[in-house]
């Protein structure tokens, strides 16, 4: 337990350390709050009544997909996966550790958007925290899961920005955050129920901020909860101490498996 | 009774078509520090990560302090220490979280003094990626040894460190072996392999060329002792004939350097041929072959 503990203190300040995910983790989805909060919402009132758990979500997204899968990507590259080895640390650890730590430090940023959503711009807060402390843990989770997959199938750092770039830049664009899913095409919106981010707002504003829900919030919520689950068991089952040892498991295609509750969810609500 | 604390039996490692290493059978006794030497490619690294756990073998039977590396992987991570070639840990961590973070996963209090001892007292709170390779170097084997294993594998520990550094780590073996820790050594270094190791294996193109004492593989090849004589006019080289058991000859550097293979009568005719040419003897050394006389004989030959 306690060489856990050690792990995860080391990596929990290595997030601060290291330039780049000090950036995911908090400079950017601070900046990134601190403009939609005084510009967007100034452009588009209505955005205001979106702005926390959007907010939420994006900095949920910074963090786990543009600030995980690197790191591990350059971990396994470098040989530091092989010294952990050597000394007995388990794969279980490697990919657990991300996550937790990832986790603690978006309960840390979503404290500060939370703190000044009310304070500073006036935007509506949760009217059900239990559920909105909830749909954030299972929307972290999720995220997190699917950048620890990213992470384990990736061969490279470029292949890694690809695929997170795949699903961040859509999550951004159609994924509910920065216009209403009810406001996209009939066809965008079942693309749309393909990426998470549409499934952590209408779980977000159903379950947490009392608006109506788009579709089915509980399905949604059981969506990303699944889809974080079998993210990570595929990356369990994928992860390679090296990339020269040829111990993967499984073909890294596999990953893909990861958008099945999602792709499943897209056709049924 | 096997009593040797490591056994590799017939070991095979392939790359797809590529034979790296090619049935290779040695024992290594406890408390030995044994040397694995052999050019780029030899079978060195493959044979170490296998014994390491760190590969799976395609034939044989290899054994660590009693533990087989592939089958229970888990029970060898506390008996043996690895220095592993390149530096690899996360470029934030500090040598105190790195002490404590390995340490913590062996069960083991954190062995501060080991940073001391390596000369890293001064850097415990530097990140990795500012160490110099050096430094890096030297935590690696701090965290080797942070357990106390009974077998330490180093893979070329001496490489990129200070003149200092190496007599400190050369000093820092020969305790280890006095506490009983048995040391596999990989090292490109003939000096060092030649004045650490109790015996070295030569590897060559995935086979065992040689194994033994480093007095017994430097007394097993051609057996040529150097003479090397500088004099005052230089006259040895207008003699008209070669002197009797010299096999080869050159000049470098004003000396005239001679292999023979019967070292008294040489001698005894170059002081001989000296004296009656008038020409006074400044300098005359006698050098047997060293290991890296019979490595470089191993490898250029093409003896497997």
């Amino acid at each position: 337990m306690t060489a856990f503990i050690n792990h995860f203190l080391f990596e929990f300040r290595a997030g601060v350390r290291n330039k780049t995910q000090l950036l995911m983790n908090y400079l950017l989805p601070l900046g990134f709050y601190a403009m939609m909060g005084f510009v967007m919402v100034e452009i588009n009132p209505g955005f205001l009544d979106v702005l926390l758990p959007a907010m939420i979500i994006f900095a949920v997204l910074a963090s786990t997909l543009l600030g995980i899968p690197d790191p591990l990507v350059n971990a396994r590259e470098n040989g530091v996966f092989r010294s952990y080895k050597i000394n007995g640390i388990p794969a279980f650890n490697i990919l657990a550790i991300p996550i937790l730590t990832t986790m603690l430090h978006l309960v840390i940023i979503a404290l500060i958007i939370s703190a000044m959503a009310g304070s500073v711009f006036s935007a509506p807060l949760p009217t059900n925290w239990l559920n909105f402390v909830l749909v954030f843990l299972v929307t972290a989770f999720a995220s997190a899961g699917l950048s620890v997959l990213i992470g384990v199938a990736s061969r490279s750092s470029r292949i890694t920005v690809l695929w997170s770039q795949a699903i961040f830049l859509p999550s951004m664009l159609i994924g509910g955050l920065m216009m209403p899913y009810s406001a996209l095409p009939e066809g965008t919106q079942l693309i749309s129920r393909i990426f998470p981010s549409t499934h952590m707002m209408n779980a977000f504003g159903s379950l947490a901020m009392g608006t109506s829900a788009e579709f089915d919030a509980w399905a949604s919520l059981g969506i990303l909860f699944i889809g974080g689950v079998l993210a990570i068991g595929l990356a369990w089952y994928l992860f390679s101490w090296d990339s020269a040892s040829g111990s993967r498991r499984g073909h890294p295609l596999m990953g893909f498996l990861a958008l099945l509750p999602y792709i499943i969810g897209a056709f049924l609500l | 009774m096997n009593n040797s604390i490591i056994e590799v039996q017939n070991f095979r490692k392939e790359y797809g078509d590529f034979v790296a290493v090619n049935n290779i059978s040695f024992d290594v006794e406890p408390g030995e520090i044994f040397g694995l030497l052999g050019p780029n490619g030899a079978g060195k690294t493959s044979t170490l990560e296998s014994l390491e756990g760190l590969r799976t073998p395609d034939g044989g039977k290899l054994k660590v302090v009693g533990v087989d590396p592939t089958r229970e992987p888990r029970k060898l991570r506390n008996l043996i220490g690895v220095q592993l070639q390149s530096a690899s840990l996360p470029e934030s961590i500090t040598p105190d979280e790195a002490i404590r973070f390995f340490c913590g996963y062996h069960h083991v209090a954190p062995r501060y003094d080991l940073l001391e001892r390596l000369g890293l007292g001064q850097k415990r709170k530097t990140q990795f990626h500012e160490l110099s390779t050096g430094q890096q170097r030297r935590l690696g084997l701090a965290l080797a040894m942070g357990h106390d294993p009974q077998v330490l594998f180093l893979d070329e520990p001496t490489a990129g460190l200070d003149v200092a550094s190496r007599v400190e780590l050369h000093n820092l073996m020969r305790e280890l072996q006095e506490q009983g820790t048995t040391i596999i050594l990989a090292t490109h270094d003939m000096a060092e392999a030649e004045g650490m190791t109790d015996r070295v294996a030569i590897l060559l193109n995935g086979k065992l060329a040689t194994i033994g004492t480093p007095t017994e593989i430097t007394a097993t090849g051609a057996e040529l002792t150097k003479v090397s004589v500088f004099s005052s006019t230089g006259s040895l080289a207008n003699r008209d004939s070669a002197f009797t058991s010299v096999e080869r000859t050159f000049i470098k550097d004003d000396y005239h350097i001679f292999f023979s293979n019967d070292i008294g009568v040489t001698v005894g005719e170059i002081i001989k041929y000296l004296e009656v040419n008038s020409d006074p003897l400044i300098d005359l050394r006698v050098e047997r072959p060293s290991l890296e006389d019979r490595f470089l004989e191993i490898t250029n030959g093409g003896l497997l």
